[in-house]
């Protein structure tokens, strides 16, 4: 009988520990330094960074800049919390739950740009002026930059490297068959150059999509190229007119562009699409220079070892010559940041000249800052620092520099269903409707 | 005296308080909470989220990914329900002839329902890879090896209905022989003696499945309905691990995932899953009721 009452009080004491976990979550609070006038010293010790970095390039770029960190704060325990999932689907998802419930990390990634509005209207990021000040960032950036990443005139992040979204990757061999002597300047040169690969080559895809993110990837370089820099940058303005003639016509060159790589023929992925190009099964592809990251790195670190130029080469995407469509990930200060003192060590680490030297030449990209080592950046980043330096700058749309999450998410329905349906003007209607409902 | 009744009910009840209080925290707590997000306007993380009645119910409705989900939901439903119900009692079927070695096959047809459904997804994800001809891969190449080049097809590619059908294949493979389990399990209730009275009686062995075995699976049909059912109505990973999210084989869990944390709307998320919530009810609760029912007359 005894024995009987002891193991119901065991199981009702399991219970009641098991509730009171659920509940004690909230008791972790910041311990109340204001983060808002911290000047340098790190008095914390410890730091939580949350990224989406934890394969390739990017996962060992991060390891180097966490060296880094902890030979300049030796007394900082750094905590790395890493989800996996390409592109932050699944950290987003993590992060959110976490900043839901109060208890954030220190620091964490987004992409720069509108897609941390929401971040920035809930409250949860720290703004960052006195920051940039105290570090000089708000010189050491492009000043179209800080205007591009900044909200209501605050800035809210760190950008730790800038990538270039318009690029035209092409296999040497495949377009010289064709007959093809120089890359295509306009997306209309661009169809015909399909074209003459179609003729000439019937076995060799003209150009390889992946996924649907890879689809609205390449819309995206069709509309700059058909509108160019002013007429892009204009459509993410409120009262912005998606009903021009010209996004019309971009959205008929893109379906035309798109019968040249039938449904059938969709790659699973970006890096099986951009693959295609490097075995000449593919002519043309159009992706972001992590492709280059990828083309190049070490058989071992899941690259394909093979040389620019020879193996593979690049222009702007047709119609973008001169036109930087730049994204780039970048760091936060999460609002009641357990460690604010040390997380702002992090973000000045992430922002510094040596910072940005460490991280962008492993990780394949190039700093956002303007006073970088050159010698650090071989083969295709030379062509992108140089571009960098002197092009139009465009924020990218997929990557989250122009449109908050709702219009985003309208995008990206509204561009699947163009893909089962190619209806040209039900396209252009939803484009409109979704600036109407989203844009701010 | 009372203190002799406590102790019947006491210790019964302090065993099984724990449980009762975390499901009804966990479980009916979050459905109420989910509801309550449904009902109210909070579309961003900023907003509050105040009562708006059931406007977003109809709203969701005007969202053309939603019903487009649905319909890919169903369609899903259709052909993996059916698809595993059939291949699960034909397997049961030829089982049922007692055929030698008829424990590994046993084995060999349920192990697949080890796997979890995202390594499903991620291999046949391979074997449904959608280029043809040259460069096909998978199923399509093993159609064209075998000279059947006619059947290869684009798979989850493809912009009609057979999409979702290609994404049933893989639950139906992983389905069909926990199905044939149930329905062996069936075939065995069904007495000797009733099938050889049957025989006895001039019925041939078409006809003593169809009148004598048949009948009497029903309680089996009706489980294994609602164990498929509720799958694939909340089918999630499969989808995911095989296609991501694409808008062409988007499913109601999805979008309802797409909805909270891609796009921060809450209340949209949280409608889509009360109709996901609703849609599962209507398998579950008339087996509920079968079930009480059926007990109460033993």
């Amino acid at each position: 009988m005894r024995a009987r009452w002891t193991a119901v009080v065991a199981v009702a004491a399991a219970g009641a520990l098991a509730l009171s976990a659920c509940s004690s979550s909230k008791s972790n609070k910041p311990s109340g330094t204001s983060p808002g006038n911290n000047t340098g010293a790190v008095t914390d010790s410890k730091v939580e960074v949350f990224s989406w970095w934890t394969g390739g390039g990017e996962a060992a770029g991060l390891q180097a800049l966490i060296a880094d960190y902890k030979k300049k704060n030796p007394s900082v325990d750094f905590v790395n919390a890493a989800v996996a999932g390409g592109a932050g689907t699944n950290a987003k998802a993590v992060l959110k739950s976490r900043l839901q419930a109060n208890t954030p990390p220190d620091s964490f990634q987004g992409h720069a740009g509108a897609e941390l509005q929401d971040y920035i209207k809930a409250n949860q990021v720290e703004p960052l002026d006195d920051f940039y000040k105290q570090q000089g960032l708000d010189k050491a950036f492009p000043q179209s930059l800080i205007d591009e990443i900044s909200y209501k005139g605050h800035v809210y992040s760190v950008p730790a490297n800038i990538h270039r979204a318009n690029v035209l990757w092409f296999n040497p061999q495949v377009v010289q068959k064709a007959g093809i002597s120089s890359p295509p300047t306009s997306v209309a040169d661009f169809i015909a150059d399909l074209d003459k690969v179609k003729q000439t080559q019937p076995d060799v895809l003209p150009i390889s999509v992946g996924d649907q993110w890879t689809t609205e990837h390449l819309w995206e370089t069709v509309m700059i190229g058909d509108l160019g820099a002013d007429g892009w940058n204009a459509l993410w303005k409120s009262g912005a007119n998606w009903n021009d003639p010209k996004v019309t016509q971009a959205i008929n060159d893109f379906k035309k562009i798109m019968t040249y790589v039938p449904s059938s023929s969709y790659a699973a992925d970006w890096q099986t699409a951009s693959k295609q190009v490097i075995d000449g099964k593919a002519a043309y592809n159009v992706m972001g220079d992590w492709a280059a990251g990828y083309f190049t790195s070490s058989v071992a670190s899941g690259g394909l070892a093979k040389t620019a130029k020879t193996d593979f080469d690049w222009a702007a995407a047709p119609g973008t010559d001169g036109i930087y469509d730049w994204l780039s990930d970048s760091f936060t200060l999460a609002k009641g940041a357990p460690h604010p003192s040390a997380a702002k060590a992090w973000l000045a680490e992430i922002g510094s000249k040596d910072g940005q030297d460490i991280f962008n030449p492993i990780k394949g990209s190039i700093p956002a800052r303007t006073d970088e080592d050159k010698s650090k950046y071989p083969g295709y980043l030379t062509w992108a620092l140089d571009e960098w330096s002197k092009d139009k700058l465009v924020g990218s749309f997929y990557h989250g520099v122009v449109a908050n999450n709702a219009w985003h998410n309208d995008i990206d329905n509204a561009e699947g269903q163009f893909l089962k349906d190619w209806n040209v003007s039900n396209f252009q209607k939803a484009l409109v409707d979704a600036a109407q409902q989203d844009a701010e | 005296m009372r203190h002799a009744r406590a102790r019947n009910w006491l210790p019964g009840l302090l065993l099984v308080a724990p449980s009762i209080i975390l499901v009804a925290i966990f479980v009916y707590g979050l459905i109420g909470w989910n509801f309550k997000v449904a009902l109210s306007d909070q579309h961003h993380d900023y907003d509050v989220g105040k009562f708006v009645g059931t406007e977003n119910f109809s709203n969701i409705w005007d969202i053309r990914v939603w019903s487009s989900s649905v319909k890919n939901g169903l369609i899903f439903t259709l052909v993996f329900v059916g698809g595993a119900l059939l291949l699960g009692f034909f397997l049961a079927f030829l089982m049922d002839k007692a055929i030698k070695g008829e424990g590994s096959f046993r084995a060999v047809y349920l192990f697949p329902m080890a796997i979890s459904f995202v390594a499903t997804g991620v291999v046949w994800k391979w074997l449904m890879a959608s280029p043809h001809g040259k460069d096909a891969s998978g199923l399509n190449r093993l159609f064209a090896d075998l000279g059947l080049g006619s059947l290869q097809n684009d798979w989850y590619n493809s912009t009609t209905w057979t999409n979702m059908a290609s994404l049933a294949l893989p639950a139906v493979w992983q389905m069909s022989g926990y199905i044939m389990a149930l329905f062996l399990a069936g075939f065995r209730g069904v007495p000797e003696e009733l099938r050889e009275a049957a025989r006895v009686d001039g019925a041939n062995e078409w006809k003593v499945y169809r009148y004598v075995v048949l009948p009497q699976l029903r309680p089996v049909l009706l489980t294994s309905v609602i164990i498929l059912g509720h799958i694939s109505l909340k089918i999630f990973d499969l989808v995911y691990s095989i296609n991501g999210k694409s808008v062409n084989t988007e499913v109601p869990a999805i979008f309802m995932w797409q909805r909270v944390y891609d796009r921060g709307d809450a209340a949209i998320g949280a409608t889509a899953g009360a109709y996901i919530l609703l849609a599962v009810a209507v398998f579950v609760v008339p087996y509920l009721v079968w079930f009480v029912r059926s007990e109460k007359k033993r």
